[in-house]
């Protein structure tokens, strides 16, 4: 029998049921539901890629930035403030003759020495034998180098010797070479016990080492590196002031981390009484440098990533669009069996808003999944901030909901009587 | 005494447009607790105004309608969707079933607004499903019945909440005779169990299972003569 009862009720849809009603919308429709999802999982997968490579690509790159270039101090000497060297001399170095020793003593100091670029008359020449014609010689860097200096370099020897205290002490007609200039002077490195020598002008050096490749300073040219002691001896003081690109410098190689500490140290240890004389560059703070690395390359691919999830946004409330008009006779019966317009809308939210979060989550495990990956297949550490991670589901929930908006307005714009005729 | 399920007093609908269409001409009708009515009349004769009104998805322009004596016309859209939740069930021509839901779950939709506890909206349902002869296909999806199955799926979630009118628009429409037959026969049951019907048809054999017939032409109803019930 009918009820008869006169009571007025209320419709109503309650959370648990509009969500029940979201699910089933979106599970009896598995491809649409997929497809209409693949732009959040593409988006979120993105963003959450996209940091997390950056991150951890930046972290790589610091780490490896700071091992080579975050361990180097060099001094420059720019010169004493009233220069009372005698008319077309130069003055002393400003570099103590112990300053080798001095810069060992700072904490953090793995090596230091002094070199110089030894100011050479146009159209000296080098040559490996004195028998040797001029226009068979070669022109190679003439270098200044104390024996920290040559171990602050991070000379690879590849036969032979570096300079020693004693050889610099004693004023030494000895050298180093490289390969390049072993080669081209046609000295041997595995014949050095003969004592072949390099004349420079006529002045025999007798080569005592042969190098490779170096970390620091003469990475990429042909040098000759003869003691400091016998460059002042034969050439004089090289003229100071930072820019004319002769001015004695002091290398140091540091431990990692300690660069800065020992860039602020040394001036005053190396020359107590005028520290201002010796210019000292250290490399950027390493943290700072690092952050300001991250910080473009993240901004550059926030912008990508947010421009994936605009597009998946588009693709939710496009599809969802689409589905309105679809289902314009389930909104019309819907709305017979007592559905308000707001029901209406709070379905077609609901469906959207699911969509986009099952999205999210997707598209962040395939985002964590690729950064894991590669950083496996690179032996890498991945880095993964779970300031940006563990909200990117929600971030498809946002997108789902922001994009299901206008459809669900037109959903509950939707006569039921128009709806009811479009059967 | 009870009041009348349907009270129609001046009753109304006019489209605007230049020149404005009455589709229902003022009208005054009453339809008693169990009468079964037929509503016959050719095509444009204002039989889809009238079902819309009554089944409160349209609004009158003028006049009175009173459901199981409740002013309709004061009502807000809130209270309308309620009221035609619960005390009205819709049979459609086009049967208006979710294809990917099964006939359970396209009956139980008719209970997802209206407050029904969950844990008695399943049973409701079946027993719903078991009155029009399909207790035993509740997990089939309408693709897989036939027409006049469908049909009473419809039926079924039209009677779930135990409305107190059920409102049929050309209900055997895309029926081939023998379901219509059996349809009209279901139909003629329900109103032997007490529910309040309403068939809009052009159909006459349809409205003569009814046992008034009120014709509709021009947006003007009259009461038609008396048949003896088949």
């Amino acid at each position: 029998m009918p009820r008869s009862t006169t009571e007025l009720p209320s419709p109503r849809l309650t959370t648990r049921d509009a969500a029940a009603e979201a699910v089933a919308g979106i599970v009896q429709r598995p491809g649409r539901s997929v497809l209409t999802m693949l732009g959040t999982v593409l988006g979120v997968g993105a963003f959450v890629a996209v940091l997390g490579l950056t991150a951890t690509g930046a972290g790589q790159i610091s780490r490896q930035f700071t091992v080579l270039e975050d361990t180097t101090v060099t001094v420059e000497d720019n010169g004493p403030v009233n220069n009372v060297a005698a008319p077309g001399t130069n003055p002393a170095i400003g570099f103590p003759a112990d300053a080798d020793a001095v810069a060992d003593h700072i904490n953090g100091v793995a090596g230091a020495g002094v070199w110089w670029p030894v100011s050479l008359p146009d159209g000296t020449n080098f040559t490996g034998s004195l028998a040797l014609s001029a226009t068979a010689s070669q022109t190679v860097n003439l270098l200044a180098a104390s024996p920290g200096a040559t171990a602050a370099m991070g000379l690879k020897l590849v036969a032979g010797s570096p300079l020693s205290r004693y050889e610099n002490d004693t004023r030494q007609h000895v050298a180093m070479i490289d390969t390049a200039t072993a080669t081209a002077l046609g000295i041997s490195p595995a014949r050095l016990a003969s004592h072949p020598a390099v004349f420079v002008d006529g002045i025999a050096y007798t080569v005592v080492g042969v190098y490779s490749s170096a970390q620091r300073v003469v990475t990429d040219e042909s040098a000759m590196l003869i003691p400091e002691q016998t460059a002042l001896a034969d050439y004089g003081n090289p003229e100071p002031g930072i820019g004319n690109q002769e001015e004695a410098q002091m290398i140091v190689a540091t431990r990692i981390g300690a660069a800065q500490a020992v860039a602020r140290q040394i001036a005053a240890a190396e020359l107590p009484t005028d520290p201002s004389r010796l210019v000292v560059t250290s490399p950027s703070n390493p943290q700072t440098l690092q952050g300001e690395v991250n910080g473009d390359l993240a901004g550059l691919f926030l912008i990508l990533a947010l421009v994936s999830l605009l597009i998946g946004a588009v693709g939710i409330a496009n599809t969802t669009l689409v589905a309105v008009l679809e289902r314009t006779e389930e909104i019309g019966l819907r709305r017979a069996v007592g559905a308000r317009p707001r029901h209406i809308a709070a379905q077609f939210l609901a469906e959207s808003t699911a969509l986009g979060t099952l999205g999210g989550l997707v598209g962040t495990c395939i985002g964590v999944a690729t950064v894991v990956i590669f950083a496996a297949a690179k032996d890498w550490t991945a880095i993964l901030n779970p300031a940006y991670t563990l909200p990117a589901p929600l971030i498809g929930s946002v997108v789902g909901l922001l994009a299901g908006a206008y459809p669900a307005l037109r959903a509950a714009r939707t006569s039921p009587l128009a709806a009811l005729r479009s059967a | 005494m009870t009041a009348p399920v349907i009270e129609l007093r001046g009753l109304a609908r006019t489209y605007p447009g230049s020149p404005p269409v009455a589709a229902l001409r003022p009208a005054d009708l009453v339809i008693e607790a169990g009468d079964y009515v037929a509503v016959t009349g050719p095509s444009g004769s204002g039989k889809s105004t009238l079902l819309h009104l009554l089944g409160l998805l349209d609004a009158p322009t003028e006049g009175r309608y009173l459901l199981d004596g409740l002013d309709t016309s004061a009502l807000n859209d809130r209270d309308r969707s309620g009221l035609r939740g619960r005390r009205i069930g819709f049979v459609f021509q086009a049967f208006h079933l979710l294809p990917y839901r099964t006939a359970l779950e396209n009956v139980l939709l008719a209970e997802l607004y209206n407050q029904t506890p969950r844990g008695d909206r399943s049973q409701a349902a079946v027993d719903a499903l078991d009155a029009v002869g399909l207790g035993h296909r509740l997990d089939a999806l309408p693709t897989t019945l036939s027409g006049g199955e469908c049909q009473r799926v419809a039926i079924a979630r039209a009677l779930v909440n135990r409305p107190s009118l059920l409102l049929c628009d050309e209900p055997t429409g895309n029926l081939d005779s023998t379901n219509a037959a059996a349809l009209m026969e279901l139909l003629d049951q329900l109103n032997a169990a007490g529910f309040t019907i309403v068939v809009i048809t052009h159909d006459e054999k349809v409205a003569s299972h009814a046992g008034r017939m009120i014709a509709i032409s021009d947006g003007v109803l009259s009461e038609r003569v008396e048949v003896d019930h088949a």
